[in-house]
């Protein structure tokens, strides 16, 4: 839903980051404002992971230029875990295994770092059991995985459902769903799709990485961009994603042949 | 009692100790250790340790005893069914015989123990009796205990070893030096859990020799943390093969400290097993120490052995050394092993961060993640031990 006076949530400028010395985003301009949702296309190797992890604080990557605020904040000089407190969400491509952890005390650590930034009480082990079972509804998700150890032993699909749990968990203001449709089958994506659908509100907003349409037939973006050697180079409605599934990304490297950049 | 047996055993001991002298780096088995942290331990004063308030009170069903505090350890305590105590006849004849069959009688840490053990606790187990927590007390100076355990044929128990270090003063150096002797009849099983754990000027001399009849199984778990200078030694015996043994073990070491874990296990016989997971999490700038001897001699045809040592280091100044020592003769045989020695995962670090979980307590986390699969495997009186003050350390959780 696109409001012009809508918060601006994230404001991207001219962002420069690298990966072990290697440049990856080379200057991303992204705006996104409450209610909105944006999906993020683009080849491999066109920095989109690359921009869901600076974004979410991830140590191995180095911002070298530009600025990200966060509800007119500074988002870079925080902590990963402050970032996740006060409302930014990862959903991770490759949800990692603990094993040793139990599902249910992360889902309860990280719930209870959420809620005291939010000056809400933190929940008890009782309390927490019974919230969250309210929440597995969101992705028809089966108690018995809140006994596991992290997503360990968890199919594909299994990671990503958990990954929207945590999501529904933790109310983000603005989330970030790294290829969270790949490895799903249509049953699974459909699920998924639902659960970002649910938590969707005019209050907060999402970016969608993805290579596919097919999320983008469950989820509605109000923005499509389209990266590209480490920015966004161009940036449409729905219609951009559907186009894309004609014609492909080779126009992609004409203009930026145009543009002398490669 | 104060067992007259002790007598001559002590005046041994104290000649061989003599005799043998303090260890030196020269030996193989004492060459990575800080052997002036060994004789500061030595030179401590014997003292009777007591009994303290932190402890957790005792499970129902569970019976518990207290050793070196210099009172009988039986004295007060009703034994279970098919708990009996040795008389000294039985205890002469059957005191040191499994020291000697596993070829430790004579080694240094046992001799210590000789020449410093006043009492010893000793029982037979008949059919299955319900579970025998023992706890050592503690004391300003060195605490000598000695156990003696003969489990008959087909009998089976849970045996939970508690050794607590707490101090009246902080400021005196503490010390244990223990022996436990176990003999394991035909088709019994021991499940054996030992939480060692301590802080500040601590040491640790344990040493196990378990003798196993076939078909017998024991299943040895051991969580050792926070000792300045601690040596466990548990060493196993298959006498005539065919008998199961399991050895799960983790060494927690922080700050300057120092622990080794010695493990041998030895199949005399054919068609044994071993399962033996040793885990040590080093941090700060501590050193931890593995050494996992298994002995497969001609006899001991289609025995089936596997050992893994996974080390994690907390701390780029941390050392870990560890060493599988295996010593196959027999042709027919499956014998495996591995060592790993990682750092905390940092994906899984950043995974738990980017959920709000501070990095510290992510770390925290991933290392309770880590030790988990050894603790767990204690017997059910441990997490009340775990949660006590006397065990209890909220800078390292469990």
């Amino acid at each position: 839903m696109i409001r012009p006076d809508a918060e601006l949530l994230l404001d991207i400028s001219d962002l420069h980051a690298s990966v072990e010395d290697q440049p990856i985003l080379k200057g991303v301009n992204l705006q996104v404002r409450a209610g909105e949702i944006h999906a993020v296309m683009g080849r491999n190797g066109s920095g989109k992971s690359t921009l869901s992890k600076v974004l979410a604080g991830h140590p191995a990557y180095r911002v070298t230029g530009g600025s990200v605020r966060y509800r007119g904040d500074d988002l870079l000089t925080l902590e990963p875990e402050q970032r996740a407190r006060l409302g930014v969400f990862l959903g991770f491509q490759y949800p990692v295994e603990i094993p040793g952890v139990s599902n249910l005390e992360f889902l309860r650590v990280s719930t209870n770092a959420r809620r005291e930034t939010q000056g809400q009480e933190e929940l008890d082990t009782f309390d927490f059991e019974d919230h969250v079972r309210e929440r597995l509804k969101v992705v028809q998700m089966d108690p018995a995985f809140l006994d596991r150890s992290v997503n360990q032993g968890f199919s594909g699909g299994e990671k990503k459902r958990n990954e929207i749990l945590q999501m529904a968990l933790l109310e983000p203001v603005v989330s970030i769903l790294d290829e969270t449709d790949s490895g799903l089958d249509i049953d699974a994506l459909r699920i998924v799709a639902s659960g970002v659908n649910q938590l969707s509100s005019p209050e907060t907003a999402s970016i969608l990485i993805t290579h596919y349409q097919r999320l983008l037939d469950e989820i509605t973006p109000d923005y499509v961009h389209v990266m590209a050697a480490g920015r966004i180079l161009r940036t449409g409605g729905r219609e951009l994603a559907l186009e894309l599934e004609q014609i492909g990304y080779d126009w992609v490297d004409e203009q930026l042949a145009a543009e002398g950049v490669v | 009692m104060v067992n007259t047996v002790l007598t001559p055993v002590q005046k041994r001991g104290q000649a061989n100790l003599e005799r043998l002298g303090l260890p030196t780096r020269r030996q193989e088995a004492w060459r990575l250790t800080d052997l002036k942290r060994l004789e500061a331990m030595a030179s401590l004063p014997s003292v009777e340790g007591s009994a303290q308030h932190a402890w957790p009170s005792i499970h129902q069903g569970v019976t518990r005893f207290v050793i070196g505090t210099g009172v009988d350890p039986l004295e007060g305590v009703q034994l279970p069914e098919g708990v009996s105590p040795l008389s000294e006849a039985e205890l002469e004849q059957a005191l040191g015989h499994t020291l000697d069959r596993c070829g430790c009688a004579e080694t240094w840490p046992v001799e210590l123990n000789h020449a410093r053990s006043q009492r010893v606790l000793a029982l037979r187990v008949r059919g299955s009796v319900a579970p025998l927590e023992i706890v050592l007390a503690a004391g300003g100076g060195l605490v000598a205990t000695r156990v003696l355990l003969l489990l008959e044929e087909k009998a089976e128990l849970d045996l939970f070893q508690v050794i607590p270090a707490e101090r009246e003063s902080a400021a005196a150096p503490l010390a244990h030096s223990h022996v436990i002797e176990v003999h394991l009849g035909q088709e019994a099983r021991l499940r054996h859990g030992v939480l060692a754990s301590a802080s500040d000027d601590s040491s640790l001399l344990a040493h196990l020799a378990v003798e196993q009849e076939p078909r017998s199984s024991y299943d040895f778990v051991s969580v050792c943390r926070g000792w300045r200078f601690g040596r466990l030694e548990p060493r196993v015996l298959q006498v005539d093969g065919q008998a199961t043994t399991r050895l799960t073990g983790l060494a927690m070491t922080g700050t300057d400290e120092q622990f080794a874990t010695h493990t041998s296990v030895c199949f005399e016989g054919p068609e044994g097993s071993l399962d033996q997971l040793q885990k040590a999490v080093a941090a700060d700038r501590s050193h931890s120490i593995f050494n996992g001897a298994i002995q497969v001699p001609r006899a001991a045809q289609r025995t089936d052995a596997s050992q893994l040592s996974r080390n994690l280091l907390l701390s780029n100044r941390a050392r870990v050394d560890a060493k599988p020592e295996l010593e196959i003769v027999a042709d027919d045989v499956r014998c495996a092993h591995g060592a790993t020695v990682s750092q905390l995962q940092q994906d899984q670090l950043f995974y738990l961060r980017s959920r709000g979980v501070a990095a510290d307590e992510a770390a925290a986390l991933l290392l309770k993640g880590y030790c988990c699969d050894v603790v767990d495997r204690l017997p059910s009186m441990a997490p009340s031990w775990l949660a006590s003050a006397a065990i209890n350390d909220p800078a390292r959780p469990l």
